[in-house]
């Protein structure tokens, strides 16, 4: 290919750049793609509507035409003689105690992300948990839930999911696996279990903590390991730094007015992200009146949700950051922070020395954060910092770990992996989790297992550890077991189960249990345990009352108060990191958690696959992504395969340049490139776990690029369904808000004043619903995106699909730019249906299928549409979604538990769009009526404010003036999407409002 | 090569296309309307031969066994255990019951016919229904009367909107809803009207009502 036309068909920066310099810098943007107009984004935009051509993969003849049409006119009159297939009813034999028609109920329980538990209310139809809400008792969730969270149900219903326990790979059973444990166990038992092993993950159950300590009391050769590939090792390391012992950190952004965030994307990271994303956008809800507003400074390598929230964002390669901590450590008087002198660039200097100040000026109240990636010593800086300020024991809350037995969880990998080299393991057992796919590579830990005779894995899927493994044994989904979390402040819940167990899965506490060779249902063991807690009679009442809760009162940890150790001083920089000499800048590779599938464990999950990722708009695939400087100077280009080289391994992947990613690092998300685990999850992107090394696990100096030459296409989102650049986000500061200048235009009531033709519509009597998205709390974690796909059915159309435009995402979370390619601000706005008032998509419809409810609602009937999908082409905000192909499974049994039963499961040929949950106003207006009342304000929630952890979505009733969401819009920031189209929608936003520092940014 | 159709044919040709089109929707019509479609009317045999006429005879109440109905979309089928609680002494060692013992003994559900079903795009809610007043005979008839259980009306969208629209037409007091054999008022409009002020009966046609 020759180098002018690939310079066309690529994009070109240094256009791009010179057109952003050409700009006012005002001018919003969503891909470089649209910036640098290359050929490929023409060609999308000729298309009119990326979604809008045929769904035949050829042109159609006129004959070929002719006979189909044809066909069709004979086929209307077969319905007419087909009998309807008769339907049984089956009810129950003996009713269950609490059987409440079809009515749906909703049990406590909660869910563990890397040990740290989610409180979560989930709604079962007659047995069938299809829909996850958080529980608003419990402290990590309040309410709100994570992307996560809400495809809880997806894993649950997977048909990849392991259905049996196999012996080498052959289908055997639980009872053949005990027989052939007991054996085993005796031997190990005759040497007090010198050769046994146990490698868990993450364990913050009391139960099965308590169950292992008593495996370890009787077997006291036997060794308990863990391994988690996101463990916070380096938090532990950083604690025993500056306080000499473990201690767990939690924020109180609720107190917080300035942020300092050192590479910690503390919105998104477990434990206790989703309580924080609460807490955070609490001082961030701008209304009249108010005065105050918190300060967000992040400094990290590749743009994250928090660094997007942040009103100033420094990109630094991870080397950096811990240079970055230094300087400000020294400057607000830590002395302990000598050492070498951090040089910042030009551009950093005035926001560091303007932070330094705004943190000097918020003692008490400023909070500073250091992420687990980030290296003991810059933990040890931030606890020295938030002492010296005074924010401990304010905004910093130190506790006991919530961990069971705390670890550093790889130096107990190593020496997991040193037995097994050395022999001396005999029996492991690893119960959850996936060390073949997550250990560091350089342990090899693949090959060291093989040399242990037995080796047993328990997990969901039938991944690359089962397969290597002599007995592997399927979990129980958390939705099908009994146990207990704890959340990020130590408070307990009990899992209870929704279902029983589809697979035959086991939970670990039964796998425990038949090590000790009294096998047992879990119910039991956790029932037991508690009893065993609690040791009154009122047991049964308190039992009860934690699972109704969903939190067991009073496990919260109490404060510790902690003191910096006295001889605290960090001269010299510990772990290799330090090594790179200022001087020095190669290419830097960063590890980090995909944002959809996680560590891996999500892979198999279409929902989190198709899920586009929050910055990179990225689904079904990871990529490296790099930012445009880096780009540019060794001439790579998105979507272009290179060859990656760090000590001695390589690793092929596609690029993907992000703007905001600091200079010469490169990040490669984590979760993907699975050889096992499940249809979906196979074949899916790059395995960065093949170049991850013990002695850096997060990042490290010494990635070289070559270029291959190939190409390996991407299905990005951020160019399907666009609004054609108009003024879609508006933007203001703080300070203009408070002296009331002219913030937005579109705003509700400027927009009532233009005339329409139409005669419009009266809603005197009953509700009219309208929605309000305040764009200031959006902290864009797509939690809202798959609650409204769990809620609504929405099906997944795959990877081919998506890249030419038909992801049916009734909810998208749009992401915009704005500024420099290197440092732009990032902004998100979710967009939905509009249900206008003027709906243009009303007007054009040949069948009616889409019209006007007495309420408002612009409502889709399925059944009446005839898929001419002219709606979707007059829509202005493009919130429309075609069904090209049967994209709704109906075949495979265990989805059909799946779906929610009060919503219509979509066959091919019809579109579809967001009906604010129809089914969930329906509901509550029934209940209501039939206590003869109106809605109450908050009483019905869509599934998208519903989930969302920064309450940034409200939904209610326009007829009442007290009604939050009327309230909302009458705020003076409140402006509607392309208000000038006199579309008059019912959902508004409020603008968001950034609060730069004075210092930085002069008005 | 002599020409194989005359002259005349052409007509015939468009007649037949212009009859065929015309006949088409009037063959639909009638076939999709029609009582083979509806099913209306046509007695549906169970799996046991179970009698309304003889249980609401004795004094059964819908509500006995039809539990939900007051309280949850689908009005509720009897489990077998409701079933046992009389046939446990009454015809206790009736062979026309053995399914229904076996059912009991066994846990197997009793696998009934579906009378009344509508299209899955269409949602009914019996709960909101009964609490307006409106009364288990106006869709499913007589059931007092019915040895083997028919059902009683077309289920056909104009069916469920004449009642929507014109919900005073149908709406009888809360506390006959069960009642069968009710006679409509004379003056049922006016009553009709009350009955829709007092217990705020709206006249629902929105798409979304039904369909989501």
């Amino acid at each position: 290919m020759s180098t002018a036309r690939r310079g066309k068909r690529h994009l070109d920066l240094e256009a791009v750049r010179a057109r952003l310099a050409g700009g006012n810098g005002r001018d919003y943007w969503r891909s470089l793609e649209k910036l640098a107009e290359t050929e490929e984004f023409n060609a999308l935009l000729r298309r009119e509507l990326p979604r809008q051509m045929a769904a035949f993969g050829h042109a159609v003849t006129r004959r070929e035409l002719l006979k189909l049409a044809g066909i069709a006119l004979a086929l209307t009159v077969l319905p007419g003689c087909t009998r309807r297939p008769a339907e049984e009813i089956l009810p129950y034999a003996r009713p269950p105690e609490d059987l409440a028609g079809d009515r749906p109920l909703f049990y406590a329980t909660a869910m563990a992300l890397n040990g740290s538990a989610l409180g979560l209310l989930v709604e079962s139809h007659e047995g069938r948990p299809t829909k996850v809400e958080g529980n608003p008792r419990h402290p990590a969730s309040l309410g709100g839930t994570d992307a996560f969270a809400q495809a809880l149900v997806y894993t649950l219903y997977d048909p990849d999911r392991s259905r049996a326990v196999l012996n080498r790979g052959r289908v055997s059973s639980w009872a053949a696996f005990l027989a052939d444990l007991r054996g085993r166990m005796a031997a190990q038992r005759a040497r007090k279990g010198a050769g046994l092993r146990i490698l868990t993950e993450t364990v913050t159950s009391p139960t099965l903590a308590d169950q292992l300590h008593g495996l370890l009391a009787e077997f006291s050769g036997a060794r308990w390991h863990r391994f988690d590939p996101l463990a916070p090792d380096n938090l532990r390391a950083g604690a025993r730094m500056a306080f000499g012992g473990y201690v767990d950190t939690q924020y109180r952004f609720d107190r917080a007015d300035v942020v300092l965030s050192l590479d910690a994307d503390f919105l998104s990271w477990p434990p206790g992200h989703v309580r924080y994303a609460r807490d955070f956008t609490l001082k961030r809800r701008v209304r009249a009146g108010v005065r105050t507003m918190n300060r967000l400074y992040v400094v990290e390598p590749a743009p994250t949700i928090t660094g997007a929230m942040a009103d100033h964002r420094l990109p630094l390669r991870p080397t950096h950051i811990e240079r970055f901590a230094r300087a400000v450590a020294r400057a607000l008087g830590i002395q302990a922070a000598s050492g070498e002198v951090p040089e910042l660039s030009p551009e950093d200097t005035p926001v560091f020395s303007a932070l330094v100040e705004d943190l000097q000026a918020h003692r008490g109240s400023g909070l500073i954060v250091a992420g687990r990636q980030q290296p003991p010593i810059v933990h040890a800086l931030a606890h020295a910092m938030n002492q010296a300020l005074g924010n401990a024991g304010v905004t910093v809350i130190y506790t006991d770990p919530v961990e069971a037995d705390p670890v550093e969880h790889l130096g107990s990998l190593q020496a997991l992996v040193e037995d097994m080299a050395a022999g001396r393991v005999e029996e492991l057992i690893i119960v959850g989790g996936n060390p073949v796919y997550t250990a560091p590579a350089d342990l090899q830990f693949a090959e060291h297992l093989a040399r242990v005779p037995s080796r047993v894995h328990q997990s969901l899927y039938e991944d690359e550890t089962s397969a290597l493994c002599s007995w592997h044994v399927p979990a129980a989904h958390e939705l099908e077991a009994w146990s207990d979390a704890r959340a990020y402040d130590g408070t307990v819940s009990i899992i209870q189960p929704l279902i029983a167990p589809l697979y035959g899965g086991k939970t670990a506490h039964e796998l425990v249990a038949a090590l000790l060779g009294h096998p047992r249902s879990s119910y039991e063991i956790v029932r037991e345990f508690w009893k065993s807690q609690h040791r009154t009679a009122d047991f049964e009442q308190y039992w009860r009352g934690a699972l109704h809760e969903g939190v067991i009162a009073g496990t919260a940890l109490p404060p510790k108060s902690v003191s910096l150790r006295a001889d605290f001083a960090v001269s010299e920089s510990h772990g290799r990191q330090a090594s790179v000499r200022p001087g020095e800048e190669g290419l830097e590779v960063v590890f980090s958690p995909d944002p959809t599938i996680w560590d891996g464990c999500f892979a198999n999950n279409a929902w989190l696959q198709e899920l586009p990722k929050p910055l990179t708009k990225l689904t079904w695939d990871n990529a490296a992504l790099l930012g445009p400087q880096t780009a540019e100077r060794l001439d790579l280009h998105n979507e272009e395969v290179v060859e990656l080289h760090y000590h001695g391994r390589t690793l092929r992947a596609p690029v993907l340049i992000l703007p905001g990613h600091a200079a010469g690092a490169v990040t490669l998300p984590l979760g993907y490139g699975r050889t096992h685990g499940g249809r979906i999850a196979t074949g899916q992107g790059f395995n960065a776990y093949t170049l991850r090394r013990s002695d850096a696990l997060w990042f490290d100096s010494g990635l070289e690029i070559r270029k291959t030459g190939e190409r390996h296409r991407l299905a990005l989102t951020h160019d399907h369904h666009r609004m054609e650049g108009r003024d879609l986000i508006q933007v203001s500061t703080f300070k203009h808000f408070r002296e009331r200048l002219h913030i937005v235009h579109g705003s509700v009531t400027e927009e009532q004043r233009l005339p329409s033709l139409y005669p419009g519509f009266s809603y005197k009597e009953g509700y009219a619903w309208g929605m309000a998205v305040d764009l200031n709390a959006c902290i864009g974690c797509n939690a809202c995106v798959v609650a409204c796909q769990a809620e609504n059915n929405v099906p997944t159309v795959g990877k081919t699909q998506v890249m030419i435009g038909r992801e049916m995402h009734w909810l998208r979370v749009d992401r915009y730019y704005v500024g420099d390619l290197d440092r732009p601000n990032t902004y998100f706005e979710p967009a939905l249906c509009m249900h206008c008032e003027n709906a243009p998509c009303e007007l054009v419809c040949p069948v009616g299928a889409t019209n006007h409810s007495d309420e408002g609602l612009n409502q889709m009937i399925y059944n009446r549409c005839v898929g001419t999908r002219y709606c979707s082409n007059n829509c202005p905000y493009k919130v429309r979604r075609f069904n090209f192909l049967q994209f709704a499974d109906v075949t495979t049994p265990s989805l059909q538990l799946m779906y929610n039963p009060d919503v219509t499961v979509r066959a091919r040929g019809v579109m579809e769009k967001c009906t604010y949950c129809v089914q969930r106003i329906q509901g509550g207006k029934i209940r209501a009526e039939e206590e003869n009342r109106r809605v109450h304000d908050g009483e019905i929630k869509t599934a998208c404010q519903q989930a969302c952890p920064a309450e940034a979505i409200i939904f209610g009733d326009l007829n009442d003036p007290n009604s939050r969401v009327a309230q909302l819009r009458a705020q003076p920031h409140s402006y509607a999407l392309l208000a000038e189209l006199n579309t008059q929608p019912r959902t508004t936003y409020l603008a968001r409002i950034r609060n730069p520092n004075p210092k930085i940014e002069p008005e | 090569m002599p020409q194989v159709f005359r002259r005349r044919t052409n007509v015939w040709s468009v007649v037949t296309l212009v009859v065929a089109l015309l006949l088409q929707p009037i063959l639909f019509m009638v076939l999709w309307l029609s009582v083979n479609a509806t099913h209306e009317g046509i007695p549906i045999q169970q799996p046991i031969p179970f009698s309304h006429q003889i249980h609401v005879g004795l004094g059964l109440d819908c509500r006995y066994c039809h539990a939900f109905v007051e309280t949850s979309a689908f009005a509720g089928m009897p489990s077998t255990k409701a079933c046992m609680t009389c046939h446990s002494q009454i015809m206790a060692d009736s062979p026309v019951l053995a399914r229904v013992r076996a059912s009991f003994s066994t846990g197997t559900p009793i696998k009934w016919v579906r009378v009344y079903s509508l299209p899955n795009f269409a949602y009914f809610d019996h709960s909101i229904h009964v609490s307006k007043g409106i009364g288990c005979e106006t869709c499913h008839g007589r059931v007092d009367q019915m040895p083997v259980v028919s059902r009683q009306a077309p289920l056909t969208m104009a069916w469920c909107v004449s009642c929507h629209r014109e919900p005073e037409q149908y709406v009888r007091p809360r506390e006959l809803v069960v009642k069968m054999g009710y006679q409509m008022p004379r003056d049922q409009l006016t009553v009709g009207q009350q009955l829709v002020a007092k217990y705020r009966v709206r006249s629902l046609t929105d798409c979304i009502t039904c369909h989501r």
